[in-house]
């Protein structure tokens, strides 16, 4: 059993606990404290407000535990907000939050709610159809260095990024009915349990 | 039409475990946004000032709203009169994320909402029970959230709407499907919505807690009755330190099934705002009795 946990401070985190709970082999569990990390392979940084979900993970120490973990190669996820957690530089600004991803991710750069749109993309690595995509005030990356290998773009924006262990993506898999990243993700986590 | 909704749904979504603060200046809303809020409402007074001054209560000056958009990255909403169609098309055009259409402001139309389906931008709207909530629903609001009595500090609204919504719901999660059209026509809400909410034991938008919310553990009390996230009006910056309440208030909503935490973020945070007794208040300045 793969267990993968959602941290689960705010945002679409019972929407990623559905998804997980619906693949086989693996057990979904909320993180929310230091001591939540030793007893997960793998995390999925959900969707919501990513300066909130940002300083959230300082209060109480999780940001260093799963900094940590991440570096020594635990599986992570980051959708929307977590790309934005993952990024070693949000463009225009000096903070950055977990420091792990060689991107430069720009916040909100389709603009605001009215801004928000859906679309669908081949994405060959990750599944064989067509995946929905839902775009909420998202981010895009602008940038990315090192290994990071660029997974979809969308009009030549980049929306999808992997790079070895660290997976993000600017839009919600969550959000819809298509298991694809869901699934993608979960052999990550059950890969790095063999290893 | 449908997939506008559905977007404006999943912003709501995003915002579920969080707090939306009431902010009236770009200075208030940077504080909002570093102590961890969710979200901003901007506002030209707060309900407690909106109260106390009297008059009719409209949307605020486009440039306070644009002031705040441009101060924060998080999203931005903005108070419009209950039925009032124009004030709506204007915070449209602002290109804002969220229109809250609110008791909080003088009604322009006592009998009619707006019609939120004509909109891009998703809704926000009051609600004291299961078939006002689902009747807004039935207009297009993509988000509901209690009435409470705003500008009160006083939680009591709040709960008892919040704790009527979710009771409403579990009784209609146990009838028969035969007995749902009966449920309906007794709650004067929208056939389909019904048996929605039945099925799913839950509203079919997301829904916070509104109205009277001051301190960490009122927000934490709303949390435990099943609330989806909090808005604070003037309980932030009606308090005596708005900055430690601000973020006192995120970490109890984040974690308020850890009484220790919201123990521990409530001590020393200065004067809550002074409430107000609701008896105390005369009939016709009761706001959450606006719209039906």
């Amino acid at each position: 059993m793969a267990s993968i946990g959602v941290l689960a401070y705010q945002g679409s985190v019972a929407e990623h606990m559905k998804m997980l709970s619906r693949i086989e082999g693996v057990s979904p569990r909320e993180i929310r404290f230091p001591e939540d990390i030793g007893a997960v392979s793998g995390v999925i940084l959900p969707g919501g407000e990513s300066t909130t979900m940002g300083k959230l993970i300082k209060d109480y120490g999780l940001i260093d535990a799963l900094k940590e973990r991440i570096t020594k190669s635990m599986p992570v996820w980051g959708t929307c907000a977590g790309m934005i957690l993952l990024a070693k530089e949000i463009t225009g600004e000096d903070i950055t939050y977990l420091n792990v991803m060689d991107i430069a991710v720009r916040r909100n750069a389709y603009g605001g709610q009215l801004d928000s749109f859906t679309a669908d993309c081949n994405i060959p690595e990750v599944s064989s159809h067509k995946i929905p995509l839902v775009f909420i005030r998202a981010p895009w990356v602008e940038k990315t260095w090192g290994n990071v290998k660029i997974l979809a773009r969308i009009d030549g924006r980049i929306i999808a990024v992997q790079q070895g262990n660290i997976l993000a993506t600017s839009f919600h898999p969550e959000l819809t009915e298509d298991m694809s990243f869901h699934n993608y993700f979960a052999g990550m986590v059950k890969q790095a349990d063999m290893q | 039409m449908d997939e506008r909704y559905e977007l404006n749904k999943n912003l709501a979504q995003m915002l579920k475990g969080g707090v939306i603060m009431d902010v009236t200046t770009a200075e208030e809303a940077l504080i909002a946004q570093e102590a961890g809020a969710v979200a901003v409402m901007a506002l030209e007074r707060v309900p407690a000032d909106i109260r106390k001054q009297g008059g009719v209560a409209r949307m605020s000056d486009p440039k306070i709203i644009k002031a705040i958009k441009k101060a924060v990255t998080i999203p931005v909403m903005a108070k419009v009169r209950i039925g009032h169609i124009a004030e709506a098309q204007i915070i449209e055009a602002l290109g804002i994320d969220y229109i809250d259409e609110s008791e909080v402001l003088t009604p322009a139309d006592e009998t009619h909402h707006i019609n939120k389906y004509l909109f891009k931008i998703p809704f926000v709207c009051g609600a004291r029970n299961l078939g006002e909530a689902l009747r807004r629903i039935g207009e297009g609001a993509a988000m509901i959230r209690t009435k409470g009595e705003a500008g009160t500090g006083n939680v009591v609204e709040a709960v008892r709407h919040m704790r009527t919504i979710m009771s409403e719901i579990r009784v209609l999660k146990d009838l028969p499907k035969e007995e749902l059209m009966n449920a309906a026509k007794n709650m004067g809400a929208p056939y389909e919505l019904v048996v929605k909410t039945a099925e799913d034991g839950k509203l079919p938008v997301v829904n916070f807690a509104a109205g009277g919310i001051a301190t960490p553990a009122d927000a934490a009390l709303m949390m435990l009755l099943g609330s989806e996230g909090v808005f604070v009006g003037s309980g932030i910056f009606k308090s005596q330190n708005p900055k430690k309440m601000a973020k006192a208030i995120v970490l109890a909503t984040a974690h308020f099934n850890n009484p220790e935490i919201v123990a521990e973020v409530s001590e020393g945070l200065g004067e809550a705002m002074k409430g107000l007794e609701i008896s105390e208040i005369a009939s016709e300045n009761i706001l959450s009795t606006r719209g039906w």
